[in-house]
């Protein structure tokens, strides 16, 4: 990935369309529609599992039912029809794949088609990857060497079946079922997702990575994802989603939960390209999802996120800082066009002494699109000596899109420091004819200084998913002026 | 190489430039002067395709072609440059990375091959030794918190890169020390060929006692109204304007 060229841009550039919309032809194993205490039974009895993550399940769901959905986000949509939805859709398979030998050809070519050739990636990038289709987690590589360590790196299923300890004393904790609307409906249908636990005082030695892609129509994906650094880990773990192109909106409602005990160290990346909608604003994905970390005494939790895809994005990676000098990070792209609307930001909560967080957050706006930062900054009477940076940048490219900015400070301690910065810029004609006085086209000026603007974020990314991060900023944006 | 033939052109219906002849052939350098609001920049920005001015008559044939017709990035890739009196800034793209797509889309262009690190590496190096720039701003963001003097010295060491075959400086000398004045003209001066030329916008005469130009234009009101060898520059920084506008307007009587 390292020798991508400008060449390979324009090819890319060149290829307009939404280029993961293909549907894979795998016969799939998919529950009834509708959502009762009977469907959460068969995900469960599908899912063979204890009777512990069954009650979870019914508890989650009985919650859920006495809520009402929230509207207080920036963003206009028809709601999901919640009864409409299969909430349960596996690739169909004889058995548990016990090696990458295993796995469905077809199945293969889609993650060839992906660019995660798990193959590849294992020989040459040496990055973990668990790739999840629809609701199963079909292939984990690594997995030995990892294990060697102590780590532990599966699918959500696997974990709840061989690590019930962990997954029971941790999971819930940081996002309780009744936190919010769509956390208590994954809580409740849940179908898998990733599980990572690092032991005390390792270093993961390679990227974690999962893959989650939406394959099958009319269904929904609500993954769960929990990760958790013992005292003094730490790992970086990405997480990159696509879906097929669709004319019907398709709900993606994951919950992802991140403990950092004493010095541990998370670092938490994301590539969204969920299917966006067409020009027209018809179908794409909602992506409605809850992620939070929580972190103990000197411990740091950092997210990132690239956000180009889904049709509405709601969510706030957000950050507990319990423990005292616990450090919180939230860096930010959130691209929007045609007729996408983002509502995104983070939370960063701080409870314990001389904790520390930054937020740089960029947001970009092109054609009808609707893009707002929400974002809040608590500091509890404790939280002695807190300190707070926030940057939040919007870039509009022509004039019928929208940016907002909603930021929240709560400050209950006197000692606190809280910055915050914020701009709106419009990509300058001046800069434009600067680019294209050089020799530059239209296009490749508009990538260059968006991914200029993205920088400080982009930064944060591990090597190989900034290139990628990088052609999807230039191919979410292309056309979009003039 | 560029030839300017009764070029009428305004802005928001505001005439600015009336019939301006020019002809420049290659291994020349021509000196633009003229008052404020005389039509040196507003020429520059035509020349090199800003859309907000309007052509109302007359053409301009560069290298052959009929530059109007040419987009703004195809006639930079036709090899004509623009030195911006104001260069802009592009946070977070730096210099080199900006230089290299710019070279590779010009080579592509010409039907070249991408230029190999290692090469483009090389001549950053030399071309940034000839204008005396820091090696360190080559890899900052291009022009963002450059000074002044940074600034012009980098619109060089980017026309020392593309090697264009006709460079347009507007008020490159504007807000230069003496230093770096000379360091500009000197860049300038080691990229003068046969086969190239240079138009100089410029106030002061200045400028022109480091680079010594071919000929001298005097552009008042939207035309070009006298022109003469490098002893021009010296009368009009001796005498001022007015004694050109006399002449104008006795002549018209």
């Amino acid at each position: 990935m390292s020798n991508y060229t400008e060449t390979d841009l324009e090819k890319d550039l060149q290829d307009q369309e939404y280029k993961y919309g293909f549907v894979t032809n795998i016969e799939s194993d998919k529950i009834p529609v509708g959502l009762n205490e009977n469907i959460i039974r068969l995900i469960s009895s599908k899912k063979e599992e204890p009777n512990w993550m069954l009650d979870y399940r019914l508890k989650a769901f009985a919650v859920w039912q006495t809520m009402t959905e929230p509207e207080w986000g920036h963003v206009h949509y028809e709601k999901p029809k919640f009864d409409e939805i299969a909430y349960y859709s596996a690739p169909k398979q004889s058995k548990k794949y016990e090696s990458w030998e295993d796995v469905d050809p077809e199945m293969k070519a889609t993650m060839k088609k992906l660019g995660i050739s798990m193959e590849e990636q294992m020989r040459l990038t040496g990055v973990a990857v668990d790739f999840v289709m629809d609701s199963v987690s079909v292939a984990t590589s690594f997995k030995s060497k990892l294990s060697e360590l102590g780590i532990i790196f599966c699918s959500f299923s696997e974990a709840v079946k061989e690590h019930p300890e962990l997954v029971q004393k941790y999971m819930g904790t940081v996002i309780p079922t009744s936190d919010n609307f769509y956390a208590a409906l994954n809580s409740a249908v849940f179908t898998d997702g990733s599980f990572c636990y690092i032991p005390k005082g390792v270093r993961c030695p390679m990227e974690l990575s999962t893959y989650f892609r939406i394959n099958e129509g009319g269904t929904g994906q609500f993954e769960r994802t929990l990760v958790i650094a013992d005292e003094g880990a730490y790992v970086s773990y990405l997480e990159g989603c696509t879906a097929p192109q669709r004319d019907e909106n398709q709900l993606h409602a994951a919950v992802v939960e991140l403990i950092a005990l004493e010095n541990a160290e998370i670092k938490y990346s994301t590539v969204q390209n969920w299917y966006p909608g067409d020009k027209n604003g018809l179908g794409g994905i909602y992506n409605f999802v809850t992620k939070r970390g929580i972190c103990e005494r000197k411990s740091k939790i950092s997210w990132t996120q690239v956000e180009t895809g889904s049709a509405v994005t709601w969510k706030y990676p957000s950050c507990i800082l319990k423990g005292d000098y616990s450090i919180g990070e939230f860096y930010s792209v959130a691209v929007t066009n045609n007729y996408q609307q983002a509502d995104t930001g983070t939370k960063m909560i701080h409870l314990g002494k001389n904790t520390k967080s930054t937020i740089i957050s960029k947001g970009i706006s092109a054609g009808k699109s609707q893009n707002s930062y929400r974002g809040l900054v608590q500091i509890h009477k404790n939280a002695k000596n807190a300190r707070n940076f926030s940057q939040c940048d919007s870039l509009l490219m022509g004039d019928t899109c929208g940016a907002h900015t909603f930021p929240y400070i709560e400050c209950k301690n006197p000692s606190a420091k809280i910055e915050h910065e914020a701009t709106t810029s419009k990509i300058g004609e001046d800069q434009l004819f600067y680019c294209k006085q050089r020799g530059l086209s239209e296009e490749k000026a508009i990538s260059l200084i968006v991914n200029g603007y993205c920088k400080e974020v982009l930064n944060q990314l591990p090597m190989e998913f900034a290139v990628e991060a990088q052609k999807l900023l230039a191919i979410s944006l292309e056309g979009s002026v003039g | 190489m560029i030839n300017i033939v009764n070029l009428h052109a305004e802005v928001e219906e505001k005439k600015i430039l009336k019939g301006l002849n020019l002809n420049v052939k290659a291994g020349e350098i021509h000196a633009i002067m003229g008052p404020n609001g005389s039509g040196k920049s507003t020429l520059a920005s035509i020349l090199a395709g800003k859309e907000d001015y309007t052509v109302t008559e007359g053409n301009v044939e560069f290298d052959g072609k009929d530059l109007l017709e040419l987009s703004t990035e195809d006639r930079a890739r036709q090899g004509l440059f623009l030195a911006f009196q104001y260069p802009i800034e592009i946070p977070g793209v730096s210099n080199v990375n900006f230089l290299k797509s710019a070279l590779n889309e010009i080579r592509e262009y010409r039907g070249e091959e991408p230029i190999s690190a290692k090469d483009f590496l090389a001549l950053v190096k030399e071309k940034s030794a000839l204008v005396e720039l820091d090696s360190k701003l080559a890899s900052r963001s291009v022009n963002e918190g450059f000074s002044g003097g940074e600034k012009k010295r980098n619109e060089i060491f980017q026309m020392a890169m593309l090697n264009p075959k006709l460079a347009i400086l507007d008020e490159t000398d504007s807000g230069l020390d003496i230093d770096a004045l000379r360091i500009v003209a000197n860049g300038v001066n080691k990229l003068r060929s046969p086969k190239n030329a240079a138009i100089i916008i410029t106030h002061y005469q200045r400028l022109l006692d480091y680079i010594i130009p071919d000929f001298v234009h005097v552009l008042y009101d939207g035309k070009i109204v006298k022109s003469g060898g490098k002893e021009l520059a010296l009368e009009l920084e001796e005498k001022g304007y007015d004694w050109i506008k006399e002449e104008l307007a006795s002549n018209a009587d």
